[in-house]
């Protein structure tokens, strides 16, 4: 197979940091290429160089063997490059023709022709085995059919190389085979295609040759045939994977949060049902899943942002009648959200203003409706310190600062509460290695000190990791618990795909 | 890291202030220059249209005391948009919660009768306080009941008011006694004080008090806490807890009822009774007071008195030339623009200056990858 | 009531409904492309005004039309540059555009029509009746006999629906009005269409002063567009951002209109006050009514930076 794809020393540049580091590669026609890496090794900021929405600082890229230099992504389009973009770039209030024809002639013609648009869609859905239908309008869509959308949309416009950005993150494993039978059928007909992840597991399954990045550095590029998984995290990772210490289970303490049958349904769908699950003093409870299944509405539920259409909640045997986030804060429960910049931060805001917005009602903080900003500053100063937050500052506004210590501000805030239970979402996502290393202890010494926390993660390692039992998250049910020594990755895999035990056959 | 670098840190803050205030400045001046340039164009003498207006503006005592009677609605106006602003709302509606709080002030002056004299005149202000957080109170239901825009909401009130205003006065509380489409001459009791013996009235130190009210709200009580928090996020707010809200529609009612102060101050202390259409734009003259004042209370002190004295220039010099007074919108307008605009076309510039002058200081600052470093939004105590 | 007073009042409402209906596209224009334009009220002022200096300088509404499409436009792009390239809050833009309008036409009214005393006045649009059709009972007057303005902006609508819905270049302007990212990604120039739909907005925003100063009432006055712009907002957004919406949302605001003036010969008692206020309160209900299912176009109001700016 000979090359179609050559990227020679390219190095990216933001501000002061080097998200791509004088890295070389070379795709070959036909393959079906993956591009392994941590978050924050550069896959993502190397992929956006190839579509073109963004520019090199230096190095070279050659397609076909000719060089080629993109300052927009209408270029690489041009030149046949598609690219499946993790958040999905759909226009939610038009419908499927009107979002694959967009910024296409028909003919060279400046008319909009709907119905023949839907005909050809209709004829590249059925050549792919894509089943996408061109009326619907795609706001009612459901995730796995947006993808396919944005496949239809590469195909329309003659791409040869198509590149999916963590195209599984957000699909149920029956979605994942799906597209996996579309790739194939793609790579049948001669498309070159670009899988990047940092599931091990799919890639495998998956892909011809694999590439890991690491730092924005390229570790290697091998067969499929000539690696295995705990080489390839070796690879990503830098070094060999080990799991935390951790002492003693928290066999016979007492129950702390207790979640029976709790159902919620939104317009008409049901997001959860029947869920139940306890957590004892000091013991974490990971639940895993794919992204979807629940999760968000779980967490929400238990802090009080989202009402239950049945069950109960109940804190300590007490019953949590009208759970709101102020009560629940009052109670002791902490809850890191899942996305940092939306729902944990005001990012214009300083880092002392940050971590006092769950308690600045408290006497120590405020007193008659006065603020005290002696006392918030001088709170701030400590917890930087205890924390070890890079900043110049407890004035430094949130929002300059990395994530990680973005994070580390919440956790900060958070366990300032002392907190009794700790919903945390998604805790380590978007982070680099060593920062999220640091998230990890600081929950387990919450444990320690007996909280009891729920733990909400797609990344089934970090669950095996720090969780003392785990249950399975599927389709809004609670699919299987099992304590983390009993625990086998295999058959979570399964739950996470709805196959229990009692049945071959999936939910 | 913090106690070693305050002295350079704080003198950091006051080179930033300088370069900003520095910054806006300029953009006033480029847009007189403008104005000017229009002026030329339009066959009206630039210079002699700007020798009248500072005349009439800070010529002399009198003008002095004229400019701060001009300023007292704008800047009653400018505070209700900050404060709006603050918590994230657009209120474009000052000019019908002027109208509206003038309404039900002067209504409590003339049919409330019998008052001994201390009461009256408060029970006046409140009658506008009433009125104004009516009116913002609509648009803020409206916007946390049905998520409507209050932008387009508080526009289309504006025009409510202007027009109930005029059946009003056109109408039921029309002053029986003439024939004109005004209320009867406010009681003395409702009719606030002159200071200095002039037209100048005490109105416009109630207009200072809000405006310290408010900064004081804004930067050391709770509520202002929230209200900030829930102006830069609302949805991380609901998460923290914070009654998002109940603190748009209470925002609302308060950045309507400073308007609604200033409509019935207006009617008191300068125009005595009510009549329609008596506002020249005050409510929207206001958005160009908040912006030039940094949406800051105090800053709206010094923007209300330029405008101010823009307006009781232009008043004089339409005395004695006989140009228009209009002619005060197109260098308001060019103001607003290049205001606005000065963030965005010299922001960089503006950036680098003040980088480069506090390295002279020896304070180095932390060096940041990419990230929005927007020196124009630090909140919080310093 | 007779006919005649009915035909009258319906050609009244159209010919009334005309300014709303302009500048009401010229709105929807901008605003399918995301942009908010509360500043009509000073576009539709300068429309005005340059429409009478054209006719009055060159003899001719023709000309005087020319004239303030052409300045109509490039305010148009002012607009476009200081919300687009240099990404100012709109709302605020728009407000300046208000106070600019009333100061500029009233200092240069003055300056070049003359004081005020004497008003200028000037060729109108022409009326032109369609024969036979004109003859028709009750609404023959209202359609069929109205100025060319009339006509021409009625027929702009089913034009301006093609346009949105039928042609390649109408897609981009709704889906850049959207999500102006998923847009760009395709390499649909989202700058270059919004700057263009900024430019027909400002020139429909003159047609439609002309409208009022050229059509209806032949002389150029300070302040004449009395609040119209704000009414052809509330007409875009009662008529769910649709040019056929819009029109309907005219023709209702400007049939409010005539009905107010006629009051008294009517017998109505109601203040003309509250029937000034309609359109005003049917918008704020529509904006309440249709919370849930509301149209406007997702990314109104945002300022956008493209990709390949964000490159450098």
């Amino acid at each position: 197979m000979e090359p179609i794809l050559e990227i020679r020393d390219l190095v990216k540049r933001f501000g002061g940091f080097t998200a791509i580091d004088r890295l070389s590669l070379t795709i070959r026609k036909g393959e079906i290429h993956a591009i392994l890496g941590e978050n924050g090794a550069g896959k993502s900021t190397l992929m956006n160089m190839l579509s073109g929405m963004l520019s090199p600082d230096e190095g070279e890229i050659r397609l076909r063997g000719e060089p080629v230099k993109f300052t927009a992504p209408g270029q690489a389009v041009s030149k046949g490059i598609g690219m499946v973009h993790q958040h999905f770039m759909l226009i939610p209030a038009l419908t499927v023709a009107e979002n694959v024809l967009l910024g296409m002639k028909q003919d060279r013609s400046p008319l909009f022709r709907f119905k023949k648009a839907c005909a050809d869609i209709r004829k590249i859905s059925d050549a792919f085995g894509l089943d996408v239908q061109p009326e619907r309008i795609v706001g009612e869509l459901s995730v796995g059919q947006k993808q396919r959308v944005e496949i239809v949309k590469t195909l329309y416009r003659g791409a040869e190389f198509i590149i999916l950005d963590e195209p599984t993150a957000v699909l149920t494993p029956a979605e994942v085979e799906d597209l996996f039978r579309v790739l194939r059928t793609l790579k049948a007909q001669g498309k070159t295609i670009i899988f990047i992840s940092h599931k091990l597991q799919e890639v495998q399954k998956i892909c011809d040759r694999v590439t890991v990045l690491r730092l924005g550095k390229l570790i290697g590029t091998m067969e499929m045939g000539e690696t295995n998984p705990a080489e390839l995290a070796r690879m990503m990772v830098g070094r060999e994977v080990a799991a935390p210490v951790r002492k003693s289970t928290s066999q016979g303490k007492a129950t702390r949060l207790e979640v029976r049958e709790v159902s919620v349904t939104e317009n008409g769908a049901v997001r959860l049902q029947d869920v139940s699950l306890q957590i004892r003093e000091g013991e974490i409870l990971g639940i895993a899943g794919v992204d979807g299944n629940g999760q968000r509405e779980l967490s929400e539920v238990l802090f009080g942002l989202r009402a239950k259409q049945s069950g109960t909640v109940l804190l300590e045997g007490k019953e949590l009648a009208k759970p709101h986030p102020r009560k629940m804060t009052d109670l002791g429960i902490a809850y890191i959200p899942e996305d940092r910049h939306k729902e944990g931060l005001m990012l214009p805001m300083s880092i002392a203003e940050n971590l006092i917005s769950k308690q600045y009602r408290e006497s120590k903080f405020s007193l008659a409706g006065i603020m005290h900003w002696r006392r918030i500053r001088s709170n701030a100063e400590e917890l930087i310190r205890q924390f070890s937050i890079r900043a110049t500052g407890p004035n430094h506004p949130v929002g300059q600062l990395s994530g990680g210590n973005q994070q580390k501000v919440i956790l900060a805030r958070e366990l300032m509460l002392n907190p009794k239970v700790m919903v945390a979402m998604q805790p380590t996502r978007g982070m680099d290695v060593g920062a999220a290393e640091y998230v990890h202890e600081r929950i387990l010494q919450a444990r320690e000190q007996g909280c009891a926390i729920l733990l909400i993660s797609t990344e089934l390692e970090e669950i095996m990791a720090l969780s003392d039992r785990i249950s399975v998250l599927y389709k809004g049910r609670i699919v299987g618990t099992v304590d983390r020594e009993a625990a086998d990755l295999d058959q979570i895999g399964l739950l996470m795909a709805g196959i229990t035990s009692s049945s071959s056959v999936a939910i | 890291m913090h106690a070693s670098v305050a002295g350079p840190a704080a003198a950091a803050r006051w080179i930033k202030g300088i370069v900003e205030v520095g910054f806006y400045v300029g953009a006033i001046l480029l847009a007189l220059l403008v104005s000017g340039l229009v002026m030329a164009i339009a066959g009206v003498s630039p210079l002699e249209s700007y020798r009248l207006i500072w005349e009439g503006a800070a010529g002399n005592a009198n003008s002095v005391k004229e400019t701060l009677v001009k300023a007292t609605p704008l800047l009653f106006a400018g505070l209700s948009y900050t404060f709006a602003y603050r918590c994230g709302l657009f209120n474009i509606g000052a000019e019908g919660q002027i109208y509206v709080g003038a309404l039900a002030g002067t209504i409590v002056a003339l049919y409330i009768p019998g008052l001994p004299g201390y009461w009256h005149l408060p029970l006046c202000v409140i009658g506008g306080i009433v009125g104004g957080s009516l009116w913002g109170g609509i648009a803020g239901a409206l916007k946390i009941g049905r998520g409507a825009s209050e932008i387009i909401n508080t526009i289309m009130l504006n025009y409510v008011a202007i027009y109930l205003v005029s059946y009003m006065v056109t109408g039921p509380i029309k002053d029986a006694g003439g024939n004109l489409p005004q209320t009867a001459r406010l009681p003395e009791s409702a009719i606030l004080g002159k200071l200095f013996d002039s037209r100048l009235h005490y109105g416009f130190l109630l207009a200072i008090a809000i405006a310290v009210i408010l900064y004081f709200i804004l930067n050391h009580t709770v509520w202002g806490y929230e209200i900030r928090s829930v102006g830069h996020n609302p949805v991380a707010a609901t998460v923290m807890g914070i009654p998002v809200k109940r603190n748009v529609l209470l925002v609302m009612m308060l950045s309507g009822a400073v308007a609604g102060i200033g409509g019935f101050v207006e009617i008191s202390g300068v125009q005595n009774r009510l009549f329609q259409n008596f506002s020249p734009g005050f409510g929207y003259d206001g958005i160009a007071v908040a912006l030039v004042g940094g949406a800051h209370p105090l800053g709206n002190i010094g923007s209300a008195v330029l405008f101010g004295g823009l307006r009781s220039g232009a008043n004089s010099m339409q005395r004695l030339t006989g140009t228009s007074t209009s002619l005060v919108y197109v260098i308001q307008a060019t103001i607003i623009i290049l205001v606005v605009c000065n963030r965005y076309w010299f922001g960089g510039l503006k950036r680098r200056l003040i980088l480069a002058l506090t390295a002279r200081l020896g304070n180095p600052g932390e060096k940041r990858p990419k990230l929005s470093f927007n020196l124009n939004e630090q909140e919080g105590k310093g | 009531m007779n006919e005649e007073i009915i035909a009258s009042y319906l050609a009244a409402a159209i010919r009334l409904s005309v300014p709303l209906l302009l500048a009401g596209i010229g709105i929807l224009f901008m605003s399918r492309s995301g942009i908010l334009n509360i500043g009509m009220e000073g576009m539709v002022l300068i429309g005005a005004l340059s429409g009478v200096l054209g006719a009055h300088y060159s003899g001719g509404a023709g000309a005087g039309l020319l004239f303030s499409m052409a300045v109509g436009g490039c305010i148009g792009l002012l607009f476009g540059f200081l919300v687009i390239t240099t990404g100012a809050d709109q709302v605020v833009i728009g407000t300046a555009l208000n106070l600019l309008g009333l100061g500029i036409t009233t200092v240069f009214g003055r300056s070049l029509l003359g004081m005020g005393q004497e008003a200028v006045k000037v060729d109108a649009i022409p009326i032109v009746g369609i024969p036979v059709l004109r003859d028709i009972p009750f609404v023959g007057e209202a359609l069929f006999h109205q100025n060319l303005l009339a006509y021409a902006a009625y027929l702009l609508v089913p034009v301006v629906s093609f346009l949105f819905y039928k042609t390649q270049w109408g897609l981009q302007v709704r889906a850049v009005g959207e999500h102006p990212l998923a847009a760009d990604t395709l390499g649909v120039r989202v700058h270059r269409i919004r700057y263009l739909c900024c430019m027909i907005g400002g020139m429909l925003a003159g047609v439609a002063g002309c409208s009022i100063s050229l059509g209806i009432l032949n002389q150029f006055t300070e302040n004449m567009s009395a609040g119209r712009g704000f009414i052809a907002l509330s007409a875009v957004i009662f008529g769910k951002w649709t040019p056929s919406g819009t029109m309907a949302a005219a023709l209702l605001f400007g049939g409010a209109d005539a009905l107010q003036l006629r009051f008294r010969s009517f017998g109505i008692q109601i203040p003309y006050q509250f029937m000034l206020m309609f359109p005003y309160l049917l918008t704020m209900v529509t904006l309440a009514w249709f919370s849930g299912r509301n149209r406007q176009p997702a990314a109104t109001a945002a300022p956008y930076k493209s990709l390949a700016n964000r490159n450098t």
